[in-house]
Protein backbone atom coordinates (compact mmCIF):
# COMPACT_ATOMS: atom_id res chain seq x y z
CA UNK A 1 0.00 0.00 0.00
CA UNK A 2 1.44 3.51 -0.78
CA UNK A 3 0.71 6.32 0.84
CA UNK A 4 -1.19 9.00 -0.42
CA UNK A 5 -2.31 12.61 0.26
CA UNK A 6 -4.98 11.77 2.62
CA UNK A 7 -3.12 9.66 4.71
CA UNK A 8 -1.15 12.87 5.24
CA UNK A 9 -4.05 14.99 5.90
CA UNK A 10 -5.35 12.63 7.91
CA UNK A 11 -2.43 12.65 10.86
CA UNK A 12 -2.26 16.16 10.27
CA UNK A 13 -6.00 16.27 10.79
CA UNK A 14 -5.40 13.98 14.10
CA UNK A 15 -2.58 16.22 14.86
CA UNK A 16 -4.09 19.81 15.05
CA UNK A 17 -7.36 17.76 16.81
CA UNK A 18 -4.99 16.61 19.55
CA UNK A 19 -3.83 20.14 19.40
CA UNK A 20 -6.69 21.82 20.23
CA UNK A 21 -8.17 19.29 22.95
CA UNK A 22 -4.57 19.76 24.45
CA UNK A 23 -5.37 23.62 24.96
CA UNK A 24 -9.11 23.12 26.04
CA UNK A 25 -9.24 19.87 28.53
CA UNK A 26 -6.06 20.37 30.20
CA UNK A 27 -6.56 22.03 33.49
CA UNK A 28 -2.75 21.50 34.51
CA UNK A 29 0.01 23.43 33.42
CA UNK A 30 0.28 26.55 30.88
CA UNK A 31 3.84 24.40 29.53
CA UNK A 32 1.39 21.73 28.50
CA UNK A 33 -0.79 25.03 26.48
CA UNK A 34 2.44 25.81 25.16
CA UNK A 35 3.16 22.27 23.62
CA UNK A 36 -0.40 21.90 22.24
CA UNK A 37 0.42 25.26 20.45
CA UNK A 38 3.23 23.85 18.52
CA UNK A 39 1.36 20.70 18.18
CA UNK A 40 -0.56 22.80 16.50
CA UNK A 41 1.57 24.25 14.27
CA UNK A 42 3.56 20.94 13.49
CA UNK A 43 -0.04 19.53 12.12
CA UNK A 44 -0.13 22.98 10.05
CA UNK A 45 3.14 21.76 8.48
CA UNK A 46 2.48 18.32 7.67
CA UNK A 47 -0.24 19.38 5.52
CA UNK A 48 1.47 22.42 3.52
CA UNK A 49 4.77 20.02 2.62
CA UNK A 50 2.06 16.91 1.78
CA UNK A 51 0.54 19.48 -0.29
CA UNK A 52 3.33 20.91 -1.92
CA UNK A 53 4.67 17.47 -2.37
CA UNK A 54 1.42 16.36 -3.70
CA UNK A 55 0.80 19.51 -6.68
CA UNK A 56 4.65 19.78 -7.03
CA UNK A 57 4.29 23.60 -5.87
CA UNK A 58 7.13 24.67 -3.94
CA UNK A 59 5.08 27.42 -1.93
CA UNK A 60 4.22 25.36 0.76
CA UNK A 61 7.40 24.42 1.28
CA UNK A 62 8.47 27.98 1.56
CA UNK A 63 5.48 28.29 3.89
CA UNK A 64 6.60 26.01 6.25
CA UNK A 65 10.14 27.62 6.60
CA UNK A 66 7.69 30.89 7.39
CA UNK A 67 6.08 29.19 9.95
CA UNK A 68 8.65 27.35 11.66
CA UNK A 69 10.45 30.57 12.16
CA UNK A 70 7.44 32.17 13.49
CA UNK A 71 6.78 29.41 15.83
CA UNK A 72 9.93 29.74 17.21
CA UNK A 73 9.59 33.13 17.89
CA UNK A 74 6.03 32.57 19.32
CA UNK A 75 7.76 30.04 21.88
CA UNK A 76 9.94 32.48 22.94
CA UNK A 77 7.02 35.02 23.23
CA UNK A 78 5.17 33.08 25.21
CA UNK A 79 7.58 31.56 27.54
CA UNK A 80 8.70 35.03 28.08
CA UNK A 81 5.50 35.99 29.27
CA UNK A 82 4.68 32.89 31.16
CA UNK A 83 8.12 33.62 33.35
CA UNK A 84 6.92 37.47 33.98
CA UNK A 85 3.75 35.97 35.49
CA UNK A 86 5.41 33.29 37.51
CA UNK A 87 7.29 35.85 39.56
CA UNK A 88 3.96 37.78 40.10
CA UNK A 89 2.03 34.71 40.81
CA UNK A 90 4.61 31.89 42.12
CA UNK A 91 2.64 28.82 40.09
CA UNK A 92 2.28 28.53 36.58
CA UNK A 93 -1.08 26.00 37.08
CA UNK A 94 -3.80 26.48 34.67
CA UNK A 95 -6.42 26.95 37.58
CA UNK A 96 -4.32 29.46 39.54
CA UNK A 97 -4.41 31.93 35.91
CA UNK A 98 -7.52 33.81 37.01
CA UNK A 99 -7.10 37.07 38.76
CA UNK A 100 -9.16 39.05 36.42
CA UNK A 101 -12.95 37.27 35.94
CA UNK A 102 -15.92 39.06 34.72
CA UNK B 1 10.76 45.22 -11.21
CA UNK B 2 12.60 45.24 -7.76
CA UNK B 3 13.00 48.85 -7.27
CA UNK B 4 9.35 49.43 -8.36
CA UNK B 5 8.36 46.97 -5.90
CA UNK B 6 10.63 48.27 -2.87
CA UNK B 7 8.67 51.77 -3.88
CA UNK B 8 5.51 50.23 -3.34
CA UNK B 9 6.79 49.07 -0.09
CA UNK B 10 8.32 52.24 1.31
CA UNK B 11 6.24 52.82 4.20
CA UNK B 12 6.43 49.30 5.79
CA UNK B 13 10.11 49.44 5.25
CA UNK B 14 10.72 53.58 6.52
CA UNK B 15 8.80 52.11 9.56
CA UNK B 16 10.87 49.26 10.21
CA UNK B 17 14.19 50.27 9.56
CA UNK B 18 12.77 53.03 11.96
CA UNK B 19 11.83 50.34 14.69
CA UNK B 20 15.00 48.91 14.43
CA UNK B 21 17.23 51.90 14.63
CA UNK B 22 15.19 53.70 17.35
CA UNK B 23 15.89 49.85 19.47
CA UNK B 24 19.52 50.02 18.82
CA UNK B 25 20.11 54.14 19.52
CA UNK B 26 18.02 53.39 23.00
CA UNK B 27 20.07 50.45 24.06
CA UNK B 28 23.44 52.00 23.29
CA UNK B 29 22.75 55.49 24.51
CA UNK B 30 19.93 56.69 27.38
CA UNK B 31 17.45 53.57 27.24
CA UNK B 32 14.97 54.41 29.00
CA UNK B 33 15.90 58.30 29.24
CA UNK B 34 15.10 58.16 25.23
CA UNK B 35 11.59 56.64 25.43
CA UNK B 36 9.38 60.44 25.84
CA UNK B 37 11.54 61.65 22.79
CA UNK B 38 10.94 58.27 21.10
CA UNK B 39 7.24 58.27 21.50
CA UNK B 40 6.94 61.95 19.89
CA UNK B 41 8.95 60.78 17.35
CA UNK B 42 7.12 57.90 16.17
CA UNK B 43 4.06 59.04 16.55
CA UNK B 44 5.33 62.09 13.94
CA UNK B 45 6.33 59.41 11.95
CA UNK B 46 2.93 57.30 12.06
CA UNK B 47 1.32 60.52 11.39
CA UNK B 48 3.36 61.46 8.55
CA UNK B 49 3.51 58.02 7.02
CA UNK B 50 -0.55 58.41 7.29
CA UNK B 51 -0.39 61.60 5.49
CA UNK B 52 1.70 60.15 2.99
CA UNK B 53 0.37 57.33 1.79
CA UNK B 54 -3.19 59.32 1.80
CA UNK B 55 -1.80 61.94 -0.26
CA UNK B 56 0.50 59.76 -2.92
CA UNK B 57 -0.23 56.40 -4.32
CA UNK B 58 -2.95 56.43 -6.93
CA UNK B 59 -4.81 53.29 -8.66
CA UNK B 60 -3.73 49.27 -7.76
CA UNK B 61 -0.28 48.50 -7.95
CA UNK B 62 0.96 45.07 -6.47
CA UNK B 63 4.55 44.02 -5.55
CA UNK B 64 6.25 40.76 -5.51
CA UNK B 65 3.94 38.54 -8.05
CA UNK B 66 1.08 39.80 -6.44
CA UNK B 67 1.79 39.14 -2.79
CA UNK B 68 1.25 42.86 -1.73
CA UNK B 69 -1.55 45.26 -2.79
CA UNK B 70 -1.22 48.85 -2.70
CA UNK B 71 -4.82 49.66 -3.95
CA UNK B 72 -7.34 52.34 -2.60
CA UNK B 73 -8.58 49.97 0.32
CA UNK B 74 -5.32 49.36 1.52
CA UNK B 75 -4.69 52.96 1.55
CA UNK B 76 -7.68 54.10 3.36
CA UNK B 77 -7.47 51.38 6.30
CA UNK B 78 -3.60 52.29 6.15
CA UNK B 79 -4.50 55.81 6.88
CA UNK B 80 -6.63 54.96 9.52
CA UNK B 81 -4.30 52.74 11.26
CA UNK B 82 -1.37 54.79 11.24
CA UNK B 83 -3.27 58.34 12.56
CA UNK B 84 -5.05 56.24 15.20
CA UNK B 85 -1.84 54.52 16.64
CA UNK B 86 -0.15 57.93 16.72
CA UNK B 87 -3.33 59.54 18.08
CA UNK B 88 -2.88 56.68 21.16
CA UNK B 89 0.62 57.30 21.57
CA UNK B 90 0.30 60.97 22.30
CA UNK B 91 -2.62 60.61 24.64
CA UNK B 92 -1.44 57.57 26.63
CA UNK B 93 2.15 58.86 26.60
CA UNK B 94 1.82 61.21 30.19
CA UNK B 95 0.19 57.59 31.50
CA UNK B 96 2.80 55.70 30.88
CA UNK B 97 5.34 58.18 32.56
CA UNK B 98 3.32 58.66 35.52
CA UNK B 99 2.95 54.94 36.16
CA UNK B 100 7.19 54.71 35.40
CA UNK B 101 5.78 52.45 32.08
CA UNK B 102 7.43 54.05 30.15
CA UNK B 103 10.20 51.76 28.48
CA UNK B 104 11.94 52.70 24.91
CA UNK B 105 10.16 49.29 23.80
CA UNK B 106 6.77 50.37 24.14
CA UNK B 107 6.89 53.16 20.73
CA UNK B 108 8.67 50.42 19.15
CA UNK B 109 6.74 47.42 19.41
CA UNK B 110 3.87 49.89 18.47
CA UNK B 111 5.64 50.74 15.31
CA UNK B 112 6.11 46.96 14.58
CA UNK B 113 2.66 46.08 15.20
CA UNK B 114 1.56 48.71 12.92
CA UNK B 115 3.81 47.36 9.96
CA UNK B 116 2.71 43.73 10.78
CA UNK B 117 -1.81 45.83 10.05
CA UNK B 118 -0.15 47.03 7.28
CA UNK B 119 0.95 44.34 5.47
CA UNK B 120 -2.20 42.53 6.63
CA UNK B 121 -4.34 44.72 5.18
CA UNK B 122 -2.09 45.06 2.05
CA UNK B 123 -1.62 40.74 1.17
CA UNK B 124 -2.21 39.56 -1.56
CA UNK B 125 -1.18 35.95 -0.65
CA UNK B 126 -1.52 33.58 1.99
CA UNK B 127 1.86 34.06 3.04
CA UNK B 128 1.77 37.62 3.35
CA UNK B 129 -1.55 37.62 5.55
CA UNK B 130 0.48 35.10 8.14
CA UNK B 131 3.21 36.97 8.16
CA UNK B 132 1.46 40.31 8.81
CA UNK B 133 -1.38 38.91 11.26
CA UNK B 134 1.65 37.63 13.39
CA UNK B 135 4.33 40.43 13.45
CA UNK B 136 1.06 42.42 14.57
CA UNK B 137 -0.29 39.76 17.29
CA UNK B 138 3.55 38.62 18.83
CA UNK B 139 3.95 42.63 19.19
CA UNK B 140 0.34 43.02 21.10
CA UNK B 141 1.27 40.17 23.30
CA UNK B 142 4.26 41.89 24.57
CA UNK B 143 2.80 45.59 25.14
CA UNK B 144 -0.24 43.58 27.05
CA UNK B 145 2.65 42.03 29.65
CA UNK B 146 3.83 45.78 29.48
CA UNK B 147 3.25 46.11 33.46
CA UNK B 148 6.22 43.23 33.85
CA UNK B 149 5.44 43.18 38.01
CA UNK B 150 1.56 42.87 37.83
CA UNK B 151 -0.29 40.38 38.09
CA UNK B 152 -3.15 41.27 36.04
CA UNK B 153 -1.18 42.46 33.26
CA UNK B 154 1.15 39.56 32.64
CA UNK B 155 -2.09 37.44 33.53
CA UNK B 156 -3.44 39.70 30.64
CA UNK B 157 -0.81 39.10 28.27
CA UNK B 158 -0.92 35.26 28.98
CA UNK B 159 -4.60 35.05 28.18
CA UNK B 160 -4.06 37.03 25.05
CA UNK B 161 -0.99 34.51 24.10
CA UNK B 162 -2.87 31.45 24.30
CA UNK B 163 -6.29 32.62 22.82
CA UNK B 164 -4.30 34.40 20.00
CA UNK B 165 -2.06 31.54 19.01
CA UNK B 166 -4.83 29.24 19.20
CA UNK B 167 -6.55 31.68 16.60
CA UNK B 168 -3.62 32.02 14.35
CA UNK B 169 -3.20 28.35 14.92
CA UNK B 170 -7.01 27.93 13.37
CA UNK B 171 -6.19 30.42 10.86
CA UNK B 172 -3.02 28.98 9.53
CA UNK B 173 -4.86 25.56 9.14
CA UNK B 174 -7.75 27.32 7.34
CA UNK B 175 -4.59 28.67 5.27
CA UNK B 176 -3.12 25.10 4.33
CA UNK B 177 -6.59 23.94 3.38
CA UNK B 178 -6.46 26.58 1.18
CA UNK B 179 -3.33 26.42 -0.27
CA UNK B 180 -3.76 22.59 -1.03
CA UNK B 181 -7.10 22.62 -2.69
CA UNK B 182 -6.90 25.77 -4.54
CA UNK B 183 -3.71 24.67 -5.59
CA UNK B 184 -2.09 28.04 -4.70
CA UNK B 185 -1.19 30.59 -2.02
CA UNK B 186 -2.22 34.15 -4.32
CA UNK B 187 -5.62 35.09 -3.85
CA UNK B 188 -5.81 35.80 -7.60
CA UNK B 189 -5.34 32.26 -8.15
CA UNK B 190 -7.98 31.26 -5.24
CA UNK B 191 -10.42 33.73 -6.76
CA UNK B 192 -9.63 31.59 -9.91
CA UNK B 193 -9.80 28.17 -8.41
CA UNK B 194 -13.28 28.94 -6.75
CA UNK B 195 -15.11 30.68 -9.69
CA UNK B 196 -18.31 28.35 -10.05
CA UNK B 197 -18.76 27.11 -6.45
CA UNK B 198 -15.45 26.29 -4.14
CA UNK B 199 -14.96 22.30 -3.46
CA UNK B 200 -15.36 21.07 0.37
CA UNK B 201 -11.99 20.97 1.03
CA UNK B 202 -12.01 25.09 0.32
CA UNK B 203 -15.18 25.50 2.32
CA UNK B 204 -12.99 23.98 5.42
CA UNK B 205 -10.23 26.39 4.78
CA UNK B 206 -12.47 28.98 4.23
CA UNK B 207 -14.45 28.52 7.72
CA UNK B 208 -11.46 27.75 9.37
CA UNK B 209 -9.60 31.46 8.49
CA UNK B 210 -12.99 32.88 8.99
CA UNK B 211 -13.05 31.65 12.62
CA UNK B 212 -9.20 32.31 13.58
CA UNK B 213 -10.05 36.09 12.26
CA UNK B 214 -12.92 36.52 14.06
CA UNK B 215 -10.56 35.76 16.71
CA UNK B 216 -8.57 39.30 16.07
CA UNK B 217 -11.44 41.42 15.84
CA UNK B 218 -13.09 39.94 18.71
CA UNK B 219 -16.72 38.39 17.53
CA UNK B 220 -18.69 36.74 19.47
CA UNK B 221 -18.89 33.17 19.77
CA UNK B 222 -14.49 34.21 19.92
CA UNK B 223 -15.07 37.15 22.06
CA UNK B 224 -13.71 35.44 25.64
CA UNK B 225 -10.36 36.87 25.68
CA UNK B 226 -11.27 40.37 24.88
CA UNK B 227 -12.72 41.40 28.17
CA UNK B 228 -10.05 40.01 30.83
CA UNK B 229 -7.42 41.42 28.27
CA UNK B 230 -8.97 44.85 28.05
CA UNK B 231 -9.56 45.10 31.89
CA UNK B 232 -5.73 43.89 32.85
CA UNK B 233 -3.23 45.67 30.27
CA UNK B 234 -2.19 49.13 31.07
CA UNK B 235 -5.15 51.90 30.07
CA UNK B 236 -2.95 53.09 26.96
CA UNK B 237 -2.19 49.66 25.71
CA UNK B 238 -6.21 48.85 25.80
CA UNK B 239 -6.99 51.97 24.28
CA UNK B 240 -4.49 50.96 21.00
CA UNK B 241 -5.94 46.79 21.32
CA UNK B 242 -9.20 48.83 20.69
CA UNK B 243 -8.47 51.02 17.72
CA UNK B 244 -6.55 50.21 15.13
CA UNK B 245 -5.89 46.07 15.53
CA UNK B 246 -9.78 46.29 15.12
CA UNK B 247 -9.39 48.40 11.79
CA UNK B 248 -6.43 45.96 10.40
CA UNK B 249 -8.67 42.53 11.49
CA UNK B 250 -11.34 43.55 9.14
CA UNK B 251 -9.31 44.84 6.82
CA UNK B 252 -7.66 42.07 6.23
CA UNK B 253 -11.29 39.86 7.09
CA UNK B 254 -12.55 42.08 3.77
CA UNK B 255 -9.76 41.18 1.88
CA UNK B 256 -10.11 37.36 2.46
CA UNK B 257 -13.69 37.36 1.29
CA UNK B 258 -13.76 39.35 -1.78
CA UNK B 259 -10.33 39.42 -3.40
CA UNK B 260 -10.14 35.73 -2.39
CA UNK B 261 -13.43 33.91 -2.12
CA UNK B 262 -15.02 37.01 -4.31
CA UNK B 263 -16.43 34.61 -6.20
CA UNK B 264 -18.65 32.81 -4.03
CA UNK B 265 -20.05 35.46 -1.66
CA UNK B 266 -23.47 33.17 -0.45
CA UNK B 267 -20.79 31.00 0.66
CA UNK B 268 -19.04 33.25 3.53
CA UNK B 269 -21.91 35.74 3.33
CA UNK B 270 -24.24 33.38 6.19
CA UNK B 271 -21.41 32.77 8.60
CA UNK B 272 -20.11 36.78 9.14
CA UNK B 273 -23.98 37.45 9.20
CA UNK B 274 -24.23 35.45 12.15
CA UNK B 275 -21.20 36.18 13.49
CA UNK B 276 -22.70 40.09 13.10
CA UNK B 277 -25.71 38.97 15.29
CA UNK B 278 -24.26 37.21 17.65
CA UNK B 279 -21.27 40.14 18.22
CA UNK B 280 -24.32 42.88 18.59
CA UNK B 281 -26.40 41.08 21.02
CA UNK B 282 -23.73 39.52 23.46
CA UNK B 283 -22.03 43.12 23.25
CA UNK B 284 -24.75 45.26 24.34
CA UNK B 285 -26.38 42.69 26.47
CA UNK B 286 -23.05 41.49 28.73
CA UNK B 287 -22.08 44.99 29.08
CA UNK B 288 -24.91 45.97 31.39
CA UNK B 289 -23.93 44.41 34.25
CA UNK B 290 -20.29 45.72 34.26
CA UNK B 291 -18.83 48.26 36.56
CA UNK B 292 -15.66 48.16 35.20
CA UNK B 293 -15.34 51.07 32.45
CA UNK B 294 -12.57 48.96 30.48
CA UNK B 295 -14.70 45.81 30.61
CA UNK B 296 -17.67 47.95 29.47
CA UNK B 297 -15.47 49.05 26.33
CA UNK B 298 -14.31 45.60 25.74
CA UNK B 299 -18.38 44.57 25.25
CA UNK B 300 -18.83 47.82 23.57
CA UNK B 301 -16.08 46.70 20.97
CA UNK B 302 -17.47 43.46 21.02
CA UNK B 303 -20.62 45.11 19.77
CA UNK B 304 -19.58 47.26 17.69
CA UNK B 305 -17.12 44.37 15.73
CA UNK B 306 -20.97 42.79 15.02
CA UNK B 307 -22.25 45.80 13.29
CA UNK B 308 -18.85 46.47 11.25
CA UNK B 309 -19.38 43.14 10.22
CA UNK B 310 -23.03 43.12 8.98
CA UNK B 311 -21.67 45.83 6.78
CA UNK B 312 -19.04 42.94 5.45
CA UNK B 313 -21.49 40.45 5.42
CA UNK B 314 -23.86 42.40 2.60
CA UNK B 315 -21.01 40.90 0.25
CA UNK B 316 -21.54 44.55 -1.74
CA UNK B 317 -19.28 46.61 -2.85
CA UNK B 318 -21.84 49.43 -0.64
CA UNK B 319 -21.55 46.76 2.14
CA UNK B 320 -17.46 47.56 2.23
CA UNK B 321 -17.69 50.66 2.51
CA UNK B 322 -20.26 50.60 5.01
CA UNK B 323 -17.79 49.17 6.71
CA UNK B 324 -15.34 51.40 5.94
CA UNK B 325 -17.24 54.43 7.28
CA UNK B 326 -18.18 52.40 10.50
CA UNK B 327 -14.42 51.43 11.32
CA UNK B 328 -13.32 55.40 10.92
CA UNK B 329 -15.92 56.74 12.67
CA UNK B 330 -15.26 54.02 15.81
CA UNK B 331 -11.62 54.27 15.98
CA UNK B 332 -12.36 58.37 16.37
CA UNK B 333 -14.90 57.67 18.98
CA UNK B 334 -12.23 55.09 20.70
CA UNK B 335 -9.90 57.71 21.06
CA UNK B 336 -11.65 60.11 22.35
CA UNK B 337 -13.05 57.45 25.18
CA UNK B 338 -9.70 56.37 26.06
CA UNK B 339 -8.59 60.42 26.04
CA UNK B 340 -10.89 60.15 29.26
CA UNK B 341 -10.65 56.85 30.61
CA UNK B 342 -6.63 57.57 30.63
CA UNK B 343 -7.25 60.74 32.93
CA UNK B 344 -9.73 59.02 34.86
CA UNK B 345 -7.76 59.14 39.14
CA UNK B 346 -8.56 59.99 42.28
CA UNK B 347 -6.05 61.40 45.03
CA UNK B 348 -3.25 60.15 42.36
CA UNK B 349 -4.51 56.34 41.97
CA UNK B 350 -6.40 55.37 38.73
CA UNK B 351 -10.17 54.28 39.26
CA UNK B 352 -11.81 52.65 36.44
CA UNK B 353 -15.21 52.25 38.29
CA UNK B 354 -17.98 54.06 36.60
CA UNK B 355 -19.77 54.88 39.53
CA UNK B 356 -16.70 57.07 40.19
CA UNK B 357 -17.99 59.22 37.24
CA UNK B 358 -21.18 60.33 39.63
CA UNK B 359 -21.88 64.21 39.51
CA UNK B 360 -18.87 64.69 36.81
CA UNK B 361 -20.63 67.03 35.45
CA UNK B 362 -20.83 69.81 38.24
CA UNK B 363 -17.23 69.55 38.98
CA UNK B 364 -16.38 69.65 35.22
CA UNK B 365 -18.71 70.92 32.83
CA UNK B 366 -16.81 71.12 29.54
CA UNK B 367 -15.67 67.59 29.88
CA UNK B 368 -18.52 65.93 30.77
CA UNK B 369 -20.68 67.69 27.87
CA UNK B 370 -17.59 65.97 25.97
CA UNK B 371 -17.79 62.69 26.91
CA UNK B 372 -21.58 62.59 26.83
CA UNK B 373 -21.53 64.08 22.74
CA UNK B 374 -18.89 60.35 22.93
CA UNK B 375 -21.60 58.34 24.67
CA UNK B 376 -24.30 59.77 22.60
CA UNK B 377 -22.01 59.06 19.41
CA UNK B 378 -21.26 55.36 20.30
CA UNK B 379 -24.82 54.61 21.09
CA UNK B 380 -25.71 55.72 18.28
CA UNK B 381 -28.16 58.73 18.46
CA UNK B 382 -28.79 61.16 16.00
CA UNK B 383 -27.41 63.36 14.88
CA UNK B 384 -24.02 62.58 16.67
CA UNK B 385 -21.65 61.26 13.88
CA UNK B 386 -21.76 57.40 15.20
CA UNK B 387 -25.62 57.35 13.75
CA UNK B 388 -24.37 57.79 10.74
CA UNK B 389 -22.08 54.64 10.59
CA UNK B 390 -25.10 52.63 11.99
CA UNK B 391 -27.27 53.80 9.45
CA UNK B 392 -24.62 52.76 6.61
CA UNK B 393 -24.14 49.63 7.51
CA UNK B 394 -28.17 48.59 8.23
CA UNK B 395 -28.76 50.54 4.61
CA UNK B 396 -26.19 48.43 3.23
CA UNK B 397 -27.60 45.08 5.09
CA UNK B 398 -30.85 45.90 3.43
CA UNK B 399 -30.04 46.67 -0.05
CA UNK B 400 -28.18 43.49 -0.33
CA UNK B 401 -31.60 41.42 1.14
CA UNK B 402 -30.49 40.91 4.81
CA UNK B 403 -33.30 42.20 6.41
CA UNK B 404 -33.55 40.37 9.01
CA UNK B 405 -30.14 40.93 10.32
CA UNK B 406 -30.71 44.45 10.05
CA UNK B 407 -33.53 44.36 12.44
CA UNK B 408 -31.88 42.76 14.56
CA UNK B 409 -29.19 45.19 14.51
CA UNK B 410 -31.58 47.93 15.53
CA UNK B 411 -32.96 45.71 18.70
CA UNK B 412 -28.91 45.43 19.84
CA UNK B 413 -28.39 48.97 19.27
CA UNK B 414 -31.48 49.81 21.52
CA UNK B 415 -30.40 47.80 24.12
CA UNK B 416 -26.64 48.80 23.77
CA UNK B 417 -27.87 52.35 24.56
CA UNK B 418 -28.80 51.47 28.13
CA UNK B 419 -25.22 51.29 29.03
CA UNK B 420 -24.09 54.32 27.12
CA UNK B 421 -26.79 56.23 28.63
CA UNK B 422 -26.28 54.74 32.28
CA UNK B 423 -22.59 56.46 31.99
CA UNK B 424 -24.34 59.86 31.01
CA UNK B 425 -26.85 59.33 34.05
CA UNK B 426 -24.06 59.23 36.01
CA UNK B 427 -22.30 62.27 35.56
CA UNK B 428 -25.29 64.38 35.23
CA UNK B 429 -27.81 62.94 37.77
CA UNK B 430 -25.49 60.71 39.73
CA UNK B 431 -25.07 61.52 43.81
CA UNK B 432 -22.54 63.82 45.30
CA UNK B 433 -20.05 61.76 46.35
CA UNK B 434 -16.34 61.64 46.23
CA UNK B 435 -15.56 61.20 42.61
CA UNK B 436 -12.54 61.20 40.23
CA UNK B 437 -10.11 64.71 40.01
CA UNK B 438 -11.30 65.49 36.94
CA UNK B 439 -7.52 66.37 35.92
CA UNK B 440 -6.39 65.45 32.37
CA UNK B 441 -3.09 66.13 30.87
CA UNK B 442 -3.03 68.79 27.72
CA UNK B 443 -2.34 65.62 25.03
CA UNK B 444 -5.37 63.55 26.41
CA UNK B 445 -7.68 66.28 27.11
CA UNK B 446 -6.52 67.39 23.09
CA UNK B 447 -7.79 64.16 22.25
CA UNK B 448 -10.82 64.24 23.93
CA UNK B 449 -11.55 67.51 22.68
CA UNK B 450 -10.56 66.64 19.38
CA UNK B 451 -12.79 63.39 19.25
CA UNK B 452 -16.14 64.94 20.62
CA UNK B 453 -15.94 68.12 17.85
CA UNK B 454 -15.78 65.78 15.11
CA UNK B 455 -18.21 64.13 16.24
CA UNK B 456 -20.16 66.92 16.26
CA UNK B 457 -18.98 68.64 13.29
CA UNK B 458 -18.86 65.52 11.32
CA UNK B 459 -22.42 65.72 11.00
CA UNK B 460 -22.60 67.97 8.10
CA UNK B 461 -20.61 65.58 5.56
CA UNK B 462 -18.90 63.11 7.60
CA UNK B 463 -15.58 65.50 6.59
CA UNK B 464 -15.66 63.73 2.88
CA UNK B 465 -15.07 59.98 4.37
CA UNK B 466 -17.89 58.70 2.98
CA UNK B 467 -16.98 59.29 -0.67
CA UNK B 468 -13.32 58.28 0.20
CA UNK B 469 -14.60 54.88 1.48
CA UNK B 470 -16.76 54.31 -1.15
CA UNK B 471 -13.61 54.97 -3.82
CA UNK B 472 -11.99 52.21 -1.33
CA UNK B 473 -14.53 49.74 -1.20
CA UNK B 474 -14.88 50.21 -5.17
CA UNK B 475 -10.94 49.13 -6.08
CA UNK B 476 -11.68 46.06 -3.15
CA UNK B 477 -15.17 44.55 -4.67
CA UNK B 478 -15.32 43.49 -8.52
Amino acid sequence: MSIALEHYLTVAAALFVIGIFGIFLNRKNVIVILMSIELMLLAVNINLVAFSAYLGDLTGQIFTLFVLTVAAAEAAIGLAILVCFFRNRGTIAVEDVNVIKG
Amino acid sequence: MFASDIAILLPEIVLSVFAMAGLIAAVYTSKDGMAPALVWLTAALLALMGIYIGLTGEGSQVAFDGMFINDGFARFAKVVILLSAAAILLIGKDFMQRDDLLRFEYPMLIVLATVGMMVMVSSGNLMTLYMGLELQSLSLYVVAAMRRDSVRSTEAGLKYFVLGALSSGILLYGASLTYGFAGTADFAGIVAAVEGGASLGLIFGLAFMVAGLAFKVSAAPFHMWTPDVYEGSPTPVTAFFATAPKMAAMGLLARLAHDAFGSVVSDWQQIIALLAVLSMFLGAIAAIGQTDIKRLMAYSSISHMGFALMGLAAGTEQGVSAMLIYMAIYVTMNVGTFAFILSMQKDGRHVTNISSLNAFSTKEPIKAAAILILMFSLAGVPPMVGFFGKYAVLLAAVDAGLNLVAILGVVASVIGAFYYLRIVYFMYFGEEREGIDGKMSPLAYAGLMAAAAIMLLGVFNLFGVDSLAEAAAATLVR
